[in-house]
């Protein structure tokens, strides 16, 4: 037996992972053991606590009374709200410039590829720091607020109107929904006309058309509420409207200007993948430089893009951890809060692992199905 | 091969999580002892407390106390190496082992003294946490009542955050905290204007504002909102170590108390009648030995750094911050040494 490979195969395999699983099981031991022994208190109960601080930004309702738990829910949405926001303008900018890298115009070929090359060679951590200097020094105090109609510019960051919370809203974000997936539905239908007739009507004006009228239905039917909360000067900043604070904006802008340069090139390499036969092809069709490039040669370059890029919005969810250099309330922020005054450091760290770890499997997954669908169907 | 090098990657990574978790066993004292050097872990940069000079040298009252401490047990106070650390850092590094003592302005508390494997061997500082404001720009700011809903900076890592979140509350008031990493980075953002106030210890604005060129802008608000007693800190289980570190503050202020300076530290070694002074510098009793170690221990803590107000006078003066409750008790302060005997 022991001189058929296949069999020595297996039992070193099994051996290495008992070996493996001996060791992570010692040093886990090992920890908690020492840990015990040190008089640290472990677990996960101090999540059931009273956290007793402040957050300055939530997208949720939260007190100082309410539980570690909660404050932490609190840092994840943060997260995940900013790394989606700078995802979507990331994806734009770096299309954008990528396409411009490539542009027959000499002036716009050099100003994307200064970009690309300028931004992608200076570490992220200082460019956040960097934009929020700027916006910090560089903007007036609350006082000498830039006013731009009702809104305001300041070292607060920028206040705007913002609708009172009303039914009307509501629906009218309800119908914007509902004209996007009409959008979608009414493209699919006509493409499958124009496969079966040859010939079929306009996408983008219902589509507009709808965008437009199904918010307003939503709004005028449920009470047309006209009442905006516009922000008022008071004594230390903006009361009422909504007000987007400088940790933000500069995370933001952080985050979307540096993974744009490396999207730019992931779009760039994706074009240039498609052969230049494809495009001459097309252009002998009669296709515009537009058409050729939607119809063409974006949907090819798709598919050689779609993995590296799923690595940058990996990069950029991961990134967004600077964020406690810059004073945003995000996961690591709040984490590290609760870390030092529980002094629970393993769980703590262990927990912000574990949600990473699950934010980037769930992008991840989201990106591979999304591959599958643009792969390469051989009919 | 790929599969290989991964292999032992994560090997090396396993080994070496079980070699930190076994390493430390013995006690603490034993370590420094066998190295020939106390590591102590300092504030990256507080002046007064600990802070690089002018020649590059780690000075300040939290620095003095790991001086005495090194000279008391290893015979010089150049034996020291120090580690600066962020508020962040701080505990894990005395957890893990990295340093023997943790001299960092560290508020001692009940969570800090039960759950942390920690022991505090007494106070070196008595502070409270204060707010400071430019009263250029805010020049109707006079309390901290006036100060609602202001947006305010702090530093992650203390126990400020938790402070001014239950002041707020009992006192119906509110405030945006702006969360930073690092006192440079939580001073440069309040210094921008970010913020309206900044609060930390206030010994800690005082150490901000020494080096301030327009310090005369600011304004310190009268609200101390929280004690903060700050105190060395060791890891438990080594009560050897323990009873060096708690007897080096009381000598230093019994000292004071004496009237014995680094100045004339041998010669009333030699002529004092003082039974206290006697004690204390070794030429009667056995404190020394009781502790383990020599009977010049005080003696040479005494030559490095001086007694506890000598101390206070070179490091915290300069700061302009008054002695305070960290007089003497017979001065109309708390420091009080427990007897000599």
């Amino acid at each position: 037996m022991w001189s058929s490979e296949r069999f020595r195969n297996i039992v070193y395999q099994i051996a290495l992972l008992s070996l493996v699983g001996a060791l992570i099981g010692y040093a886990a031991y090992n920890l908690v053991h020492n840990l015990e022994s040190r008089a640290i208190a472990i677990g996960f109960s101090y999540l059931g606590q009273e956290a007793g601080f402040d957050v300055s930004e939530t997208l949720i309702d939260y007190e100082p009374t309410h539980s570690y738990a909660r404050a932490f829910v609190v840092g994840l949405l943060n997260t995940l709200f900013v790394s989606a926001v700078a995802i979507v303008a990331a994806s734009v900018l770096g299309l954008v410039v990528g396409i411009g890298r490539l542009s027959p115009n000499w002036l716009l070929r050099k100003l994307a590829g200064a970009y690309v090359e300028s931004v992608r060679n200076v570490p992220l951590i200082l460019q956040l720091l960097l934009w929020y200097g700027v916006l910090t020094e560089l903007l007036p105090p609350v006082a000498e607020a830039i006013v731009l109609g009702s809104a305001f510019l300041s070292q607060r960051g920028i206040s705007l109107p913002w609708p009172t919370p009303h039914a009307g809203w509501w629906a009218a974000l309800l119908g914007l929904f509902l004209a996007v997936l009409f959008a979608f539905l009414w493209a699919r239908a006509v493409r499958r006309r124009r496969e079966r007739a040859g010939r079929a009507p306009a996408v983008l004006w219902p589509s507009l058309a709808a965008g437009v009228v199904l918010p307003l239905a939503g709004w005028a039917v449920f009470g047309a509420p006209s009442e905006l909360s516009t922000p008022a000067m008071t004594g230390f900043g903006f009361e009422g409207g909504k007000t987007v604070s400088p940790e933000f904006i500069a995370l933001f802008l952080g985050l979307s200007v540096y993974t744009a340069a490396f999207i730019a090139e992931i779009v760039r390499g994706g074009i240039l993948s498609v052969s230049r036969g494809q495009s001459d092809a097309a252009e002998a069709l009669g296709l515009s430089r537009g058409q050729r490039l939607r119809l063409v040669i974006l949907p090819q370059a798709l598919r050689v893009m779609i993995p590296p890029l799923t690595s940058q919005y990996l990069n950029l969810t991961k990134n967004s951890s600077l964020a406690v250099a810059i004073g945003y309330p995000d996961l690591v922020s709040i984490s590290n809060t609760t870390l030092n005054q529980t002094g629970q450091a393993i769980e703590a760290i262990t927990l912000m692992m574990a949600v990473y770890l699950a934010v980037s499997l769930a992008i991840s997954g989201l990106m591979n199905w999304y591959n599958h669908r643009v792969r390469l169907v051989e009919r | 091969m790929f599969k290989q090098k991964t292999l032992c990657h994560c090997l090396a990574a396993l080994t070496l999580g079980v070699a930190a978790g076994s390493a430390f066993a013995g006690p603490t004292l034993d370590a420094i002892k066998q190295r020939g050097t106390l590591v102590c872990g300092v504030h990256t940069g507080l002046t007064g407390f600990s802070a690089p000079d002018k020649t590059g040298k780690y000075a300040g009252i939290d620095v003095d106390y790991c001086k005495a401490l090194a000279a008391a047990i290893l015979g010089s106070a150049d034996k020291v190496k120090y580690v600066p650390l962020t508020a962040q850092q701080r505990f894990t590094a005395l957890q893990s082992g990295e340093i023997d003592l943790l001299s960092r302005n560290t508020t001692w508390n009940s969570k800090r003294d039960t759950t942390m494997g920690s022991v505090f061997p007494g106070v070196w500082f008595y502070d409270g946490q204060a707010f400071v404001i430019n009263s250029k720009k805010n020049p109707k700011v006079k309390k901290l009542a006036d100060l609602n809903k202001a947006s305010v900076c702090v530093e992650t890592g203390t126990t400020t955050e938790r402070n001014m979140a239950d002041y707020a509350r009992a006192n119906k008031l509110s405030f945006k905290p702006v969360v930073f990493e690092g006192q440079e980075a939580t001073e440069k953002a309040f210094q921008s204007g970010r913020c309206d106030a900044y609060t930390t210890d206030a010994s800690g604005i005082a150490a901000m504002l020494v080096n301030l060129p327009n310090r005369s802008d600011y304004t310190v608000l009268p609200e101390i909102i929280s004690k903060e007693p700050l105190a060395p800190m060791l890891r438990r289980n080594d009560q050897e170590f323990f009873a060096i570190a708690r007897w080096t503050i009381f000598a230093l202020q019994q000292a004071e108390e004496s009237g014995v300076t680094q100045a004339n530290v041998l010669r009333m070694k030699a002529e004092s009648k003082d039974p206290a002074v006697q004690r204390l510098t070794g030429a009667t009793g056995e404190i020394g030995k009781g502790l383990g170690l020599d009977a010049d221990w005080a003696v040479r803590a005494l030559q490095a750094v001086g007694n506890y107000g000598e101390s206070f006078e070179r490091n915290i003066k300069p700061l302009g911050l008054a002695r305070g409750m960290n007089a003497l008790w017979n001065k109309g302060g708390l420091m009080y040494p427990m007897p000599l005997d």
